[in-house]
């Protein structure tokens, strides 16, 4: 590819008109390990994969709680993502301290968005290189967001991002029509196995994927690897049952967005034609 | 030319009492709940304690304590957020003090006691003043009615005198439902006489199962 050109400075255009130190940002977002996120209309649920570097380190924190009512799965950079829930946490704690009320989920995200916009405008500083799935629940309902490191973001009703998150994205596909409706244990299980579908062969075990969920009436949390292997055990012994599962419907190509569940903005497609944060 | 002086205060006193009082494995935290001004009630039914793993309860300018609360709140959530747990009772006393002595030139005017149970599990007080003086102590009293209180719980708890040398360990050998007991009785003997005190007595017990609030009338008048 010869972008090489116009990529040194965040602040070169390209003369298609592209900003390619910002899809490189987005780029790391797709070496990371993959991290998923569903919604019901009362419930949401992030889950993410666990990848340690060797058998001896520990893995890297993926999944953080930013307040009662807002959490975030990152995949990219995660020294970025830590940065930017730091910012998030204090936003909220701010937010609860001037009104006693809770940050909505809508206005934290357009904050971490602008955020991310500045540094795709300024000749001294980098994108971020994380993308974020923000999971959270206020007056409006339950919302799950994706903050890009363009600056874009967009609400969805289900998405995956990260290394062989198109496997999941297919799965929640076929299924997300669904999970408005979902009990707060289908949204669980449903999580757990799109993350089974990014694994591709691997046994599926809970040391290697964390579950978050945040709901009505039920504050942010990680679920502990127990309960997680308990709703594995369950789905594995059933599906030795079955006869092996149908092929999925006709795919849906180079569509790499999933579906919305509002009438927001459409993701970006992985088209090399196209720019990826051009909506 | 004598000095012009101020014709309004910054602060006003709500009135009310507070006490705490350590056992060897629980912690007694109490206030009233009414709060005046001047010789006017203006609610029967306020709420001067607040908890996280420790209790702290205050007296004095209302609007202060709030603040003072939603300050130490936000540095609770931020301690949470990094360290994943709690603030002990030791820690969250240090940060109380400093916050205090923060505003050293223009004080909350909030009287304060902090109880909790240390990282042993033994009970543990710690009473304030305004810009953050502390000490860790086996019973305390602020307040309207600390000054009918304490010489009353000097006489009854059977701590050990502060003054002895060496230093002893101050909490009260007392049991914990003989120091609610007495908690209690200390109260209603306050409101008698303070006129600040009274309508609803709010008790928080913290020991190795928890913490749990209960509820006693006093006088209304």
């Amino acid at each position: 590819m010869f972008r090489n050109q116009y990529d040194t400075d965040v602040t070169t255009w390209s003369p298609a008109g592209r900003l390619f130190q910002v899809e490189y940002a987005m780029e790391a977002v797709k070496q990371g390990s993959a991290a998923i996120g569903l919604r019901s209309k009362t419930h949401v649920v992030l889950g993410c994969v666990n990848k340690a570097n060797s058998e001896l380190s520990s893995h890297q924190k993926k999944i953080f709680e930013v307040d009662d009512h807002i959490g975030v799965a990152i995949a990219g950079l995660t020294a970025d993502g830590r940065v930017l829930s730091r910012y998030m946490r204090n936003e909220c704690i701010n937010y609860s301290f001037t009104y006693e009320s809770p940050l909505p989920v809508g206005r934290l995200v357009v904050q971490l968005a602008d955020k991310a916009q500045v540094c795709t405008q300024r000749s001294w500083k980098r994108p971020y290189g994380v993308g974020l799935l923000v999971a959270g629940l206020d007056e409006s309902g339950a919302h799950l967001y994706y903050n890009c490191p363009s600056g874009n973001y967009f609400e969805y009703q289900a998405f995956a991002i990260g290394s062989r998150s198109q496997a999941a994205k297919t799965y929640l596909e076929r299924r997300f029509e669904n999970f408005t409706d979902s009990s707060r244990d289908d949204l669980v299980k449903d999580a757990i196995m799109a993350i089974r579908e990014t694994l591709q062969g691997e046994t599926l075990k809970s040391s290697i994927c964390t579950i978050a969920v945040v709901g009505a009436g039920e504050p942010f949390h990680v679920l502990d690897q127990g309960t997680v292997q308990q709703i594995i055990d369950t789905f594995e012994t059933a599906a030795e049952q079955e006869d092996p599962a149908t092929e999925p419907d006709a795919a849906t190509g180079q569509e790499a967005a999933a579906e919305q569940g509002t009438a927001a903005d459409h993701g970006g497609s992985t088209d090399e034609g196209a720019a990826p944060m051009d909506i | 030319m004598p000095k012009e002086q101020a014709n309004w205060s910054p602060y006003d006193n709500n009135g009310g009492s507070c006490f705490a009082v350590a056992g060897a494995d629980y912690c007694v935290i109490a206030a009233d709940t009414r709060m005046s001004t001047g010789y006017n009630i203006l609610t029967r039914d306020t709420q001067k304690s607040v908890n996280y793993k420790c209790v702290m309860a205050s007296s004095g300018f209302q609007a202060d304590v709030k603040a003072l609360q939603k300050h130490l709140a936000a540095r609770h959530l931020i301690y949470q957020h990094q360290h994943n747990k709690q603030m002990s009772c030791p820690a969250m006393a240090q940060l109380l003090s400093n916050t205090l002595y923060y505003k050293r030139f223009f004080p909350y005017y909030s009287f304060n006691v902090l109880g909790g149970l240390d990282n042993e599990g033994k009970g543990c007080v710690f009473t304030y003043d305004a810009v953050g003086s502390y000490e860790k102590v086996g019973y305390s009293s602020q307040g309207s009615g600390s000054t009918l209180i304490m010489p009353f719980l000097d006489n009854q708890l059977k701590s050990p005198s502060p003054l002895l040398l060496p230093a002893r360990d101050a909490v009260t050998p007392l049991a914990e439902a003989e120091a609610i007991d007495l908690v209690k009785t200390v109260f209603a003997s306050a409101s008698e006489r303070d006129i600040y005190t009274g309508d609803k007595l709010e008790i928080v017990v913290i020991n190795a199962d928890g913490i749990r609030r209960e509820y006693m009338d006093l006088r209304k008048d």
